[in-house]
């Protein structure tokens, strides 16, 4: 049956304008502090906008709450600030409800993984096409600096004076865990890295799960350094690319081989292995990501960074539309007076 | 010995046994079969909450209640004319619902030496003499299904499974029941096993013939066809009802429905009805928790769709914080609360009232919601409607309450058709000259509802005060002052919305009889039995508990009294109280029942009568 919605919603409007990312800049001030590393994802994010081909009225971004979950407010689009920790079951009903949205979520390590814990879970399983942006600072931020989920063993914070007990997430291997179908992560000063990753994340049909490592200047400063400054990245960190073998290092003298089921760092230079002997990224394989999202947190190894994963299956939001469309091909258009009828009715003459 | 006919107004009869004796089906066709002749019928399944609990043990009863009448039954009916009860234990938990006098139809088998012991009885109490009180028919049906059955190829436990068939028959001679409709469904339900559906049909009548040749039972009853408007009829549960009313509202509003629901006793079966209708191009997602149900629901409101959630207590104590962001964000969205014993687990097959406050006031900071109760199965139906009517024109989320009593009791319903029943749709907003977020229509003050997709209106919204007609986020203090009031205002108009009560029975006197919820049914009863006494005693029935009825304080003023019964312990007393500066007396049970309608007419001629001694 076709209601109110269908027809606002399913008119046709032409051809997608040209824009540019200015286009996406809603007119208000951004207000995250000088230095956050909020401002180059939310550029890189307007930038890839343009070109996803959806005209901007169709692209919605949800968040929660937290610094990260003021990111709608700063695109010109349909924005929904939620409360914390539900972005993901508002945009899975959103994007259920209406399958013809792009629908986006900016969250953070403690709105997602803590107090949001179960519905990343769940809307990872379900493969909901939903596009997750979570800034990872290791940090509360907006409640001014308390132990988060990623925070790490022995950080000392203002709820945690003698330092952190708690073992955090990796935040890869728990979206793997529970089934998503794209994984990647990247940091905040390498724009052009970010930019590729969200790009692939719009392409991506099904649940996708970005992590981006974002610089708190005032509560985690620096948290992230070992990883994003160039003196120690390249032989701190491993790029990956799909089809690529695992290579790193300065001058890619290191790559990554399997001993046993465990990957291990050689060096070329000490003559014994060579590029031939290294692993080759494959993104569609699950076992692997498995593998290389486990190597984060491994002092031996590098961390990967990249697209860890991308596997193709029906989203849960085209399944619910192809369910009703089998059922109604099946048995025709439900008429809702014989459904009040029901099978066991009798009449008064 | 001749069997006479004895013609009676309404009768009781409630079907006791093992949860796996099949007592909800036999009650359910007694029911059906009873509808279909023209009775008014109302009836309530009393069901463990264990599923399987341990075979012949006094807390696996599961029992159902059929009262069914030629004129209004109200309610399943306060006490029992006829108990049929398959064992021991089954007995022991009903026999104290049982009238004086009233007709015991016992199966001897159930009543063995273990069968005793698991009852906790000393003695047999067929033959101790302990039910001299009561009409005693005890057969052994067990023995009688496996004589009639011996031509069968079926093994003897499949054999004993058919007893409650033989139970049913006896009651339909009893009764003077057609077989047919009953006959019709085994036909139906067996179709595609023949040996099965033929032994179910046999023993059925086996068990009204056995009632026909019998000596024993003398005397049969003849409960007359109401008077009923013409029309379709059904019967439906309260549960039922909602799930249709969504539906229905949706179609009538012109939108999609969407579901965002959680598992929980006593409004699962909502779930499952709604489950059912994708033909019906009806979307729902089962969530991961009740938190994700109701913000699920949002964000399909957010959309565009008609959004429900579905709950009973303590879901929608999780539910609390989302429902504040729904009003911030002043968004439609239905919340049916199938309220039952609480707090905490409590006692979650059973009924309560005691959600009321919490759906008015139980959210942080001032976020007013409509509130709105069902009074029975049938009405659940309307209230959804007008849940979903007021929260789309209003753009507001709306609380349903419902209960377990009603929502799992069942009542004959006159089907209504789709086109006559209203239009509550709306216009989305589209045009991006005139558009702001917040900009209110100036007589229900509700902001326009703009969908994503629609070009130029792009916006943000959120859960952070709003300017009010940019709906920018502002920090403002009297801003935040203003949206307040606006929005308790928006709430407070709905008066302008809602039927005026109209008072049954004297417009003036000396007590009010006040209920709302499932109350209805025992209040109705109650009035009844005291007005065919000549007791004076007027009665309003509340339906919107938030706006109340614009006349409610001037029909106070006229009544020197107000009694209010509730299933709490005095939650519309302290709202009326607060509201209205009167006293008021309530009557409150907490005890995982409905009040009999002995109970309130007690109760008002205890009242009646003290104020007689002191004038």
């Amino acid at each position: 049956m076709t209601t109110q919605l269908d027809l606002l919603i399913h008119k046709e409007y032409g051809e997608i304008p040209q824009y540019t990312p200015k286009d996406f800049k809603a007119d208000i001030d951004v207000r995250w502090c000088a230095g956050c590393g909020g401002y180059s994802i939310l550029s890189q994010v307007q930038r890839i906008m343009p070109d996803i081909g959806v005209p901007k009225e169709k692209i919605v971004f949800v968040s929660g709450i937290g610094c990260s979950s003021r990111f709608p407010y700063y695109m010109d689009v349909y924005g929904f600030h939620s409360i914390h920790g539900r972005a993901l079951a508002v945009a899975s009903g959103l994007k259920v409800a209406r399958p013809d949205l792009s629908v986006w979520v900016a969250t953070g390590d403690g709105d997602c993984m803590s107090i949001g814990g179960n519905h990343l879970i769940h809307a990872s399983r379900r493969n909901v096409d939903i596009n997750v942006i979570m800034f990872n600072n290791e940090i509360y931020s907006l409640t001014k600096g308390q132990f988060s989920p990623t925070s790490r063993v022995g950080q000392k914070t203002k709820s945690s004076p003698f330092g952190v007990l708690d073992d955090p997430f990796n935040p890869s291997s728990l979206a793997l865990g529970s089934g998503s179908t794209f994984v990647a992560r990247g940091y905040d000063n390498n724009p052009s890295h970010m930019k590729h990753l969200f790009q692939r994340a719009a392409q991506h049909k099904g649940f996708s799960f970005v992590e981006i490592y974002a610089n708190c200047v005032i509560f985690n400063d620096g948290a992230f350094d070992e990883y994003t400054r160039k003196e120690t990245r390249p032989t701190s960190t491993i790029n990956l690319e799909h089809g690529k073998p695992l290579v790193f290092g300065f001058k890619n003298e290191l790559g990554i081989i399997m001993d046993g089921y465990k990957p291990k760092v050689v060096n070329f230079d000490e003559g014994t292995y060579s590029v031939n002997d290294v692993i080759v990224h494959n993104e569609q394989d699950s076992t692997l990501a498995l593998i290389l999202s486990d190597m984060s947190f491994n002092p031996e190894l590098p961390r990967p960074m990249g697209v860890i994963y991308a596997e193709s299956k029906p989203t849960y939001d085209q399944k619910v539309t192809w369910q009703i469309n089998d059922l109604i091909e099946r048995k025709g258009e439900g008429n809702l007076d014989d459904l009040m009828r029901g099978d066991e009715w009798w009449e008064i003459k | 010995m001749e069997q006479q006919f004895v013609e009676v107004e309404k009768a009781v009869i409630r079907f006791a046994g093992d949860s796996g004796d099949g007592m909800q089906l036999t009650g359910t066709q007694f029911s059906d079969t009873s509808a279909e002749m023209g009775n008014i019928v109302n009836t309530f399944p009393d069901y463990p909450s264990e599923i399987r609990a341990p075979e012949g043990t006094l807390y696996g009863v599961s029992a159902y209640q059929v009262h069914f009448g030629a004129s209004n039954t109200n309610t399943p009916g306060d006490k029992i004319d006829v108990l049929v009860a398959m064992n021991a234990a089954s007995l022991k938990v009903n026999l104290k619902d049982v009238k004086k006098h009233g007709i015991l139809l016992l199966n001897k088998a159930g009543f063995k030496d273990k069968n005793l012991k698991l009852a906790k009885y000393e003695s047999n109490p067929i033959e101790d003499g302990s039910l001299a009180d009561y009409q005693v028919f005890a057969y052994d049906i067990n023995e009688q299904v496996r004589r009639v059955l011996e031509d069968f190829d079926l093994p003897p436990k499949m054999i004993d499974r058919t007893k409650n068939l033989f139970a049913l028959g006896l009651a339909y001679w009893l009764f003077d029941r057609p077989l047919e409709p009953t006959q019709l469904w085994l036909n139906k339900k067996f179709a595609k096993n023949e040996t099965i559906r033929d032994a179910n049909l046999k023993v059925f009548k086996a068990g009204y013939n056995f009632g026909a040749m019998g000596q024993d039972l003398a005397v049969r009853y003849i409960v007359k066809a109401a008077d009923l408007r013409k029309g379709i009829y059904r019967n439906i549960t309260g549960n039922n009802a909602v799930a249709l009313g969504l539906a229905v509202a949706a179609n009538r509003a012109g939108l999609p429905l969407f579901l965002g629901s959680y598992p929980i006793t006593p409004a699962t079966e909502i779930l499952h009805f709604i489950s059912g209708y994708k033909q019906y191009g009806v979307k729902h997602m089962q969530m991961e928790d009740e938190i994700a149900g109701i913000t699920s629901a949002i964000g399909a409101s957010y959309g565009g769709a008609l959004a429900a959630t579905t709950t009973s207590g303590p879901g929608l104590s999780l539910k609390v914080e989302a429902m504040g962001l729904a009003v911030m964000l002043e968004l439609p969205l239905v919340v049916v609360d199938v309220q039952r014993a609480g707090p905490s687990t409590g006692l979650p097959t059973k009924p309560e009232q005691s959600d009321l406050l919490m759906a008015l006031w139980g959210r942080h900071g001032e976020a007013p919601i409509p509130v709105l109760a069902a009074s029975t199965a049938t009405d659940c139906f309307d209230m959804t409607i007008e849940a979903a009517r007021i929260a789309i024109k209003y753009m507001t989320p709306v609380i349903l309450l419902s209960d377990g009593y009603i929502a799992q009791g069942s009542e004959a319903w006159k089907v209504p058709s789709l086109d006559e029943l209203p239009d509550i749709s709306i216009k989305f907003a589209t045009d991006k000259e005139t558009y702001a977020p917040y900009k209110r229509d100036p007589e229900t003050l509700a902001r326009p509802w703009a969908v994503p997709g629609t070009p130029g209106l792009e916006h943000r919204i959120g859960g952070l005060e709003k300017d009010n007609i940019t709906g920018l986020v502002s920090h403002d203090p009297m801003n935040h002052q203003r949206m307040c009031e606006i929005r308790a205002e928006k709430v407070e108009r709905i008066v302008q919305d809602i039927p005026d009560l109209v008072v049954d029975g004297d417009e003036s006197g000396e007590l009010l009889l006040v209920t709302w919820g499932s109350t209805w049914g025992s209040a109705r009863n109650a009035l009844a039995s005291l007005r065919e006494k000549d007791v004076k005693i007027s009665h309003v029935h509340l339906k919107y508990l938030n706006p109340l009825p614009a006349n409610l304080g001037e029909i106070f003023g006229n009544f020197k009294q107000i009694l209010v019964p509730e299933l709490n312990l005095g939650q519309l007393k302290i709202l009326l109280q607060y509201k209205y500066m009167r006293p008021i007396i309530g009557l409150n049970k907490v005890q995982g029942n409905t009040f009999t309608a002995e109970e309130i007419a007690n109760k008002i001629e205890e009242i009646l009568l003290s104020e007689g001694v002191s004038k």
